[in-house]
């Protein structure tokens, strides 16, 4: 069953869903309870994050790569337990979201994103600017990402990025 | 700039074991290190071969706080020239990477061949009889500043210094041994991305250089209990002091099963990976090296951690601002597998890496604590006072090296 049918609208429902799910991503980090980000993937996944440059060339190295859950509860506990970095608040602002059909199972959702990093001193900037490429599962409740591409507008990176973004 | 003007930071003393704050934020200092070190006879990193492969290809790098463009010329050959049009000073190239056969200035619309010659001027003969240049206006004398080029490796070097020995005899016989022992044949480019450091460049490149600070500051492999197989390692300093190699070597019986189960296996404390596929390396060079760390100096870093290859370009920007510009690289005959191995442990280093996640801020660190209390020194005496290679990794002997180097060049 080929039920391929790019750019045909989706229902209401699945919208809110869809919604609801990025709305959940960014409340999880934005609320430092990272250990509950990974549940928002499949258990087989692609996260990338990399820039508009690089996305535009085709070229696939992103600064973080996880192709599996395990992969991105592994960054959460290393975060946690083994990594060194200033504490640091992100706030995301999610701009309006575009959904399309992909399969019967899937769709393709695109959004916009500010994230403003916080430092413990109380310097904040504006840390990244971009698009979220997702590919949504929605077979079933709750909808979870298969895939979700970070492509950052810039290139350059700020001194480090800890939490993922 | 007259030395007469500037005011360089002093040295206690001869001894390389003491290092004055006041490097990392003087700013007679910086200027000095533009004139003597970027500019001076040295041989600074611009980009890969590979990044250029057809004539018209160019790209924006750096030298210091100087932009550069590299160019591959009609006939074949690599340019490197300032980018800065030889009229009024306006940068050539906006975009950072483009084709052409030519490059004209947007400003006045002067035109450049890709080996810097000036070959048009616009209404050079005037308007209607009216204006132009005067008869002695000569284009052959307004050509843009060249750098000379040389290429090691893919690795294609510029300096403004004619004094500067060959690229070759630069890096010494170790250092040259250790850059091809990873690039062995022709690479692609698998990804790029910038770190703006909020540090002194030189911070970054005594962090690069400082193997004694590995197994404190980065606290990965030990959390989640991965022997990192790597009992053995040693530096290669070479003679001048300012270029530098840190290895580790794995066991004998190391291989990528090994990896895997050590990861796996360390769970009784709680923490373990999940996904141990992030360390799961395979023995590329044939020779049990899983980490390797070059430097040449002022500001090159080769990187080979397990399977993750990079170059790092270091750029001051200002006295307390550098830019960390990584290319993360793979080989033309990688398989989707190696490619993948590759991608995979790509996040152990970089902005968000594992293992060097650290290193980012840890010269802001440093920056912060000097401000204000600048006539202090710094401590340099792990593993003994001089700069010579050293077969143990617990030592700031490659630092001092840095220091070396240096200091000959800055005549201080």
């Amino acid at each position: 069953m080929d039920a391929r049918n790019p750019g045909v609208p989706v229902d209401q429902a699945v919208r809110l869903a869809v919604a609801d799910l990025l709305a959940r991503y960014v409340d999880v980090i934005d609320e430092g309870r990272l250990e509950a980000w990974p549940e928002l993937f499949a258990e087989k996944c692609r996260y990338l994050i990399t820039s508009a440059e690089s996305f535009e060339e085709g070229l696939p190295h992103g600064v973080i790569y996880a192709d599996s859950r395990g992969m991105l509860r592994d960054r959460v506990s290393a975060l946690r337990e083994a990594n060194i970095y200033e504490p640091q608040r992100y706030r995301h602002l999610v701009g309006p979201i575009w959904v399309e059909r992909e399969t019967e199972t899937t769709v393709r959702v695109r959004s916009n994103f500010l994230v403003i990093r916080i430092m413990h001193t109380g310097d904040t900037m504006l840390f990244a600017t971009g698009v979220y490429r997702d590919l949504v599962d929605i077979s079933s409740a709750p909808y979870r990402f298969i895939e979700r591409i970070v492509v950052t507008d810039s290139h350059k990176i700020d001194t480090l990025l800890a939490i993922p973004l | 700039m007259q030395q007469g003007d500037m005011t360089p930071v002093a040295w206690p003393s001869d001894s390389l074991t003491r290092v004055p704050f006041g490097l990392y934020c003087n700013r007679d200092q910086y200027a000095l290190e533009q004139e003597r070190i970027f500019n001076g006879p040295t041989w600074n990193y611009l980009c890969l071969a590979a990044e250029l492969p057809r004539p018209g290809d160019y790209l924006v790098s750096g030298v210091g706080e100087a932009s550069v463009i590299v160019a591959r010329a009609p006939a074949g050959e690599l340019n490197a020239f300032v980018n800065r049009c030889a009229h009024r000073g306006s940068l050539l190239c906006l975009k950072r990477r483009g084709h052409a056969e030519n490059i004209t200035c947007v400003y006045h619309g002067w035109s450049y061949d890709l080996a810097g010659q000036l070959t048009g001027v616009s209404f050079e003969r005037g308007v209607k009889r009216q204006g132009g240049m005067p008869a002695e206006f000569k284009r052959s004398e307004h050509n843009l500043r060249r750098l000379r080029i040389a290429e090691f490796c893919g690795l294609v070097f510029g300096s403004f210094d004619d004094g500067a020995s060959e690229l070759e005899s630069y890096l010494g016989p170790d250092i040259a041994a250790r850059i091809r022992r990873v690039l062995t044949k022709p690479v692609k480019v698998l990804g790029r991305t910038t770190q703006m450091l909020p540090n002194n460049w030189k911070l970054y490149l005594e962090n690069v250089k400082d193997s004694y600070h590995a197994s404190i500051l980065h606290l990965f492999f030990t959390t989640f209990e991965i022997n990192r197989l790597t009992q053995k390692g040693a530096i290669v300093i070479d003679d001048s002091g300012g270029h530098h190699v840190s290895y580790s070597v794995a066991d004998q019986a190391a291989d990528n099963s090994a990896y895997r189960q050590q990861a796996l296996r360390s769970n009784k404390d709680g923490y373990r990976l999940e996904d141990s596929s992030v360390v799961e390396a395979v023995d590329e060079f044939g020779d049990g090296i899983t980490m390797q760390i070059l430097t040449v100096f002022p500001g090159f870093v080769l990187q080979q951690h397990l399977n993750s290859i990079a170059v790092r370009q270091l750029l001051p920007r200002g006295v307390d601002r550098s830019e960390l510009v990584w290319t993360i690289l793979g080989f033309e005959d990688d398989d989707h597998v190696m490619t993948e191995r590759r991608l995979k442990q790509a996040n152990l280093v970089g902005p968000a890496g594992y293992i060097s996640m650290e290193d980012g801020a840890v010269g802001g660190f440093v920056q912060r604590a000097v401000r204000g209390l600048e006539e202090d020194s710094g401590v340099l005496m792990m593993g003994g006072s001089d700069a010579r290679s050293q077969e143990f990794r617990t030592t700031e002997a490659s630092v001092r090296g840095f220091w070396k180097k240096y200091r000959s060049l800055m005549g201080a």
